[in-house]
């Protein structure tokens, strides 16, 4: 398997509490994984060491490593911004910026000067729009507020400012949780589409998205992961009791 | 709902024991409606208080009011009540230079150290500099005043008006007319020192109004926290900043003891921060009670509170009408 991100040992405290028990795992490169498991089970706190947003909690400590493409992020002389420009996020919620829908893309390309002139941000503005599959909603309404948008095409809109800053990696917080069923077929749309490109990464709760979506499966438990491999072998033959368990639905 | 509530405890209480709890539960409402009231009327005694104070102030002063009429005596320029010339250009220009010199000294440093303690501080040290901010808020304004005269005043003479007079003395608001560091500027040192409490902690309120969704949709793009601070945070708490700034513009305005202790008591219209001024608050303190044979002397001090207090009436309710529209949007 080519791997994307590789963790190893990882451990994850949250003040003295450890939230994360010695993590092995790899993400394939250029397939959707989704991880998975109850509430509390640690699935979006792995997902965050990924773009090293778990240390914007305060009181966080960490051991191991997180290598994207053989790099530990944590060392101590990788630029933690370079780190979330490689690794995107989609959060929960869709979070516009308060300024145009046209600015929430560029802003990203202005933080990174990734552009020569207007014209070029022009060009990459609507070219995002359209992959995220938003730009014949918007083209005529580019320099109105992001938060008229509905909650549907506000989520496209993050999905298109993440990827204008060119990441190789998508992490997905539950990203469609907030959605309403046809916006969230509309992102998982997306995602698919765009997997040829992206290593994605989704945490979800609903075991249905997981087989919509997943290529490669990570279950987790109480910290722990039980069993991560391909998503045909884990849903049709998942070999720890657990993990059958919660695809059955016992809890 | 205090109608139902105690119909329906004295139902199960009649089932579970066989007793009528009616008159005491009838009482207790009548006691929640009381205290209800009494709560309203405290409440609604400060409101009352301000009416009350604006409109006795007015009639007091209005015997000089109608003899000179507002615009003679908001405008005059010569203080002579002796001859009776009271014109109160000199004092409302004098509070504005120092509140002015004292805001403009207090209020970049009040948002970086705003900035600080809302983006950056860990809570540990946040929990440490927020009380102490309080307590500098605490410190007895005539205390501030004997700093100032003590260390503030020869300070300003000593070193601050010879370099101000070698290099700036060429603009007229920085030239050294007076020999002495009875100015404007020290009493605007003493004022941002005094204000700055006040405004950092509504600063800070401010800045937790902005929620973190949006530093971490910033971050997440891979922005520094200063480009997320400059870029997003900044822009959306613009009205909010302005609204502190004009509270503690309106504190400065009614600050009285200290600033009188170090601004000089002259009365005449300010030219540069090295010339001593005669604010309102100060001219108000330091004659009210005395030489009340002089007629109209009473009636102009006191009109000269009305005009105070209108100001910072004025400023106080623009900077809560801001900032209650901001914490709404939270």
């Amino acid at each position: 398997m080519d791997s994307h991100i590789q963790v190893k040992n990882l451990n994850v405290y949250y003040g003295k509490q450890q939230a994360l028990k010695n993590i092995n795992i790899e993400i394939p490169k250029n397939q959707i994984t989704t991880i998975m498991g109850p509430s509390g089970c640690g699935k979006t706190t792995l997902l965050k060491t990924f773009n090293r947003f778990f240390e914007l909690t305060e009181d966080t400590s960490l051991t191991g490593e997180v290598l994207v493409d053989g790099k530990n992020i944590y060392d101590k002389d990788v630029d933690v911004t370079e780190v979330r420009k490689v690794v995107g996020l989609l959060a929960q919620r869709p979070s516009p910026l308060p300024m145009s829908i046209y600015e929430n893309i560029a802003y990203g390309m202005h933080i990174h000067k990734m552009k020569k002139d207007r014209s070029e941000y022009k060009a990459a503005v609507r070219h995002y729009l359209e992959i995220a599959g938003l730009w014949d909603e918007v083209q005529k309404r580019l320099h109105d507020p992001a938060t008229s948008l509905s909650i549907g095409q506000q989520q496209r809109l993050c999905l298109a400012r993440g990827l204008a800053v060119e990441p190789e990696i998508i992490l997905g917080d539950e990203p469609t949780s907030a959605l309403d069923p046809i916006s969230s077929q509309n992102i998982e749309s997306r995602l698919i589409e765009l997997k040829q490109q992206y290593t994605t990464v989704i945490v979800t709760h609903t075991l249905r998205q997981a087989k919509r979506l997943a290529d490669y499966v990570i279950y987790m438990y109480l910290g722990e992961v039980i069993e991560a491999g391909p998503a045909k072998e884990v849903f049709s033959n998942p070999k720890h009791e657990r993990t059958r368990q919660y695809l059955e639905g016992q809890f | 709902m205090s109608q139902e509530n105690p119909t329906f405890s004295n139902q199960t209480n009649k089932q579970a024991e066989g007793r009528a709890f009616r008159p005491s539960a009838t009482l207790r409402a009548r006691q929640d409606q009381a205290a209800q009231r009494a709560f309203f009327i405290f409440s609604l005694l400060p409101v009352l208080l301000i009416l009350f104070v604006t409109v006795a102030l007015f009639f007091r002063s209005w015997p000089i009011i109608s003899e000179y009429g507002l615009s003679d005596l908001l405008f005059g320029e010569v203080w002579k009540p002796n001859n009776g010339q009271f014109g109160f250009w000199p004092f409302i220009l004098g509070t504005f230079w120092v509140t002015a010199v004292g805001v403009i000294l207090a209020v970049p440093a009040c948002l970086l150290a705003s900035i600080y303690l809302a983006e950056y501080a860990h809570n540990r040290t946040r929990s440490i500099a927020k009380p102490v901010l309080d307590l500098l808020a605490a410190i007895p304004p005539v205390v501030y005043g004997v700093w100032g005269l003590v260390a503030i005043v020869p300070f300003v003479d000593d070193k601050l008006a010879p370099l101000s007079d070698r290099w700036l003395g060429s603009f007229s608001i920085f030239s050294v007319n007076q020999p002495t560091g009875f100015n404007v500027l020290s009493a605007g040192i003493v004022l941002a020192v005094m204000v700055a409490p006040l405004i950092i902690s509504v600063m800070y309120e401010i800045f937790s109004t902005v929620p973190n969704d949006l530093r971490h949709a910033s971050l997440a793009v891979g922005a520094t926290q200063w480009q997320t601070i400059r870029n997003i945070i900044l822009p959306q708490v613009a009205p909010g900043i302005l609204a502190a700034v004009v509270l503690g513009a309106s504190r400065a305005l009614g600050e009285t003891i200290a600033v009188l202790m170090v601004v000089g008591n002259i009365p005449q219209i300010p030219t540069s921060i090295f010339d001593s001024a005669y604010p309102l608050p100060a001219l108000i303190a330091n004659n009210y009670g005395e030489m009340m044979s002089i007629p109209l002397y009473d009636a102009a001090l006191l009109s000269a509170a009305l005009v105070l207090l209108v100001v910072i009436l004025i400023f106080n309710i623009l900077s809560i009408i801001v900032l209650q529209r901001m914490t709404r949007k939270k």
